[in-house]
């Protein structure tokens, strides 16, 4: 660790990894729930499971995505965190808040936490993401603007470089769009065209400035390739991330009363969107192949690795496959839509805080890489976790073409619920697929306390 | 990428091309809001159908249900539900009223929810009002 303030990154990590395996068990049972129907009913309704599921995988990337700012913008800057109390503070609030949030969802019934948290005074709660009760909403809006004052004094009182500016838009970009979270208008139209403004201008806007800048600062560190080139390649990715990403909104306002221009808007634009993704995968390969030194940590370097490609087929190719509108007509709010949620939430930014994670946390507990057993375990782990999300959304695209056909194509349609037991068997599998990515997450919390093992090269630090 | 390509021309393709695109997102958001009011259903939007969507968004319906395609995919549509229940607010109010409170063994259910008679009607109203959004056409048949 080459400045000590890094360290608070460390508890914002291990928060993000114990709401992670929460995030698990909720999908499991939500898993369970779609082929068992009367599962945990009605302790755990399914929409209460969903809510915790959904909003942990949010709190728990925010963790991991300001632990990394807290990690990689003092090394960058090349000074100490403008206020390392100030982080410590906010990683209690934010986590308090977060845990009185969940525990709401789960012991009081929803229209009860809307009463007791005063929806009236300002409703916008019950929209799918933004469920939070509003005092939670402004809650997080302080934290995000402390976290941004801190990251961005001591940004702009220090070395700036690519990678800091990147993450400082993306960021600011992140808590700015959230403002959005408080306009519910009565007109529902309106309402889901500025909903999207937080969730599509999110994960497929400036949450990728985040992933990239995360990415660079990484191989940077694990290739030792001149910042020159990763630098130049940041810019050009995120170029055409905003270039597709921006206009690219327009996939959602096909069919929700907007014009229907937004179909030719919408199709174009976001069938560009595999790009930057698969120029990310380039990126990430070619500065592997050409790195200059052996880092010691070959996990990270694999997560990184897969973070690129998981991304690009997950946001990328399984996003493409329904994108364009009249395809979009028939797969629109099906199990396909399921599917490339599940992939590209995963392999864009689960992976991207599993890699930062993978590789500052040795470096946060003394050492410049895991013990090898250590690492060794954790890359079990990446294929176990990894393979299983692959088969999860394979089993969920098979099941939403069977939907899509049964209940949308035929010149029969047949009712939702119908439709639904007959595809039952796509659930079981996917399940499956959840156990045994739950497996993975077992062994990757355990890979934290592995040690021991022969080095299989001659470690050099950074 | 050769030296040919440089890393300021890399800087002023971001710069340039967000500002652009922002710029035009900007254009086009100000004209859907030009050309939404004929296409969404606005006229509609009573008290009773506001209170609806306030019961919609405060029972967290959105966590089991799609409306237009968007929320979770575990129980039926229902922007068009208005439509496939024949035209009838009574019959939606008849369905949310009369669900079990202990569920179906077995089989998926949705809460009871205990709403009032005014909640009732408010939530239906709000369905019947999203059903008559203009919405391209979708969903593709009544099955949602």
């Amino acid at each position: 660790m080459q400045y000590r303030s890094q360290a608070v990154a460390k508890p914002y990590f291990i928060a993000a990894i114990g709401l992670f395996v929460g995030q698990i068990l909720f999908g499991l049972i939500l898993g369970m729930q779609y082929v068992m129907g009367d599962f945990l009913f009605p302790e755990i309704p399914f929409n209460v499971a969903r809510m915790v599921h959904t909003n942990l995988l949010i709190v728990w990337l925010l963790f991991g995505f300001m632990g990394a700012a807290y990690y990689l913008v003092p090394e960058e800057s090349e000074r100490e965190l403008h206020s390392p109390g100030l982080a410590l503070l906010l990683f209690w609030v934010f986590l308090i808040a977060g845990a009185l949030t969940v525990l709401g969802y789960l012991l009081v019934p929803y229209a009860g936490l809307a009463k007791l948290t005063g929806n009236e005074l300002l409703p916008t709660m019950g929209r799918e993401f933004l469920e939070q009760p509003t005092i939670t909403k402004l809650g997080i809006v302080v934290v995000a603007l402390g976290f941004l004052y801190n990251i961005g004094m001591t940004i702009l009182s220090g070395r700036k470089t690519v990678v800091n500016l990147v993450l400082l838009t993306g960021l600011t970009g992140l808590a700015l769009l959230f403002l959005f979270a408080f306009y519910n208008p009565d007109n529902l139209v309106k309402d889901k065209f500025y909903w999207w403004w937080v969730v599509h201008l999110w994960v497929e806007g400036v949450w990728e400035l985040i992933l990239g800048s995360i990415l660079a600062f990484v191989l940077i560190k694990v290739t030792g390739v001149d910042r020159e080139v990763i630098e130049k390649w940041l810019y050009v990715i995120i170029a055409m991330t905003l270039i597709t990403g921006i206009i690219g909104t327009g996939h959602h306002y096909y069919w929700i009363g907007t014009p229907e221009y937004w179909q030719w808007w919408g199709s174009i634009f976001s069938a560009l969107e595999p790009i930057p993704f698969f120029m990310m995968t380039v990126f990430a390969f070619n500065m592997v192949n050409r790195r200059r030194r052996e880092h010691p940590n070959q996990a990270a370097v694999l997560w990184a690795l897969g973070t690129a490609v998981m991304a690009f087929l997950g946001a990328g190719v399984w996003g493409f496959l329904h994108t364009l509108a009249p395809i979009n007509y028939y797969t629109h709010g099906s199990q396909i839509t399921a599917a490339h949620g599940h992939m590209a939430f995963y392999g864009a930014y689960v992976m991207i805080v599993l890699t930062i994670i993978s590789y500052a946390m040795p470096i946060l507990r003394g050492q410049p890489a895991g013990d090898p057993r250590s690492q060794v375990l954790e890359m079990w782990s990446f294929w176990f976790m990894t393979v299983a999300m692959v088969f999860i959304t394979l089993f969920l695209t098979g099941a939403g073409v069977l939907q899509v056909w049964l209940q949308r194509y035929t010149e029969n349609p047949q009712p939702f619920m119908v439709v639904q037991e007959k595809i039952e068997m796509f659930y079981w599998l996917r399940e499956l697929a959840g156990l045994v990515f739950l497996i993975g997450l077992v062994m990757y919390v355990l890979s934290f306390f592995v040690k021991g093992g022969e080095r299989p090269m001659a470690a050099e630090t950074t | 990428m050769s030296q040919v390509f440089t890393k300021s021309m890399a800087r002023n393709i971001y710069y340039g091309g967000s500002v652009f695109f922002v710029l035009l997102f900007l254009a086009l958001t100000f004209d859907t809001s030009g050309k939404t009011p004929d296409l969404d259903n606005h006229e509609a939007l009573t008290e009773q159908v506001a209170l609806g969507k306030r019961v919609w968004e405060e029972n967290n319906c959105i966590g089991c249900h799609t409306l237009l395609g968007e929320g979770a995919y575990f129980a039926p549509e229902l922007g068009n539900v208005y439509t496939r229940f024949g035209n009838s607010t009574d019959a939606i109010v008849a369905f949310i009223k009369s669900r079990p409170a202990q569920g179906i063994p077995g089989r998926r259910s949705m809460p009871q929810f205990n709403l009032s008679d005014e909640e009732l009607e408010a939530v239906a109203a709000f369905l019947k009002y999203t059903s008559e959004i203009n919405s391209a056409n979708w969903p593709p048949n009544i099955q949602g």
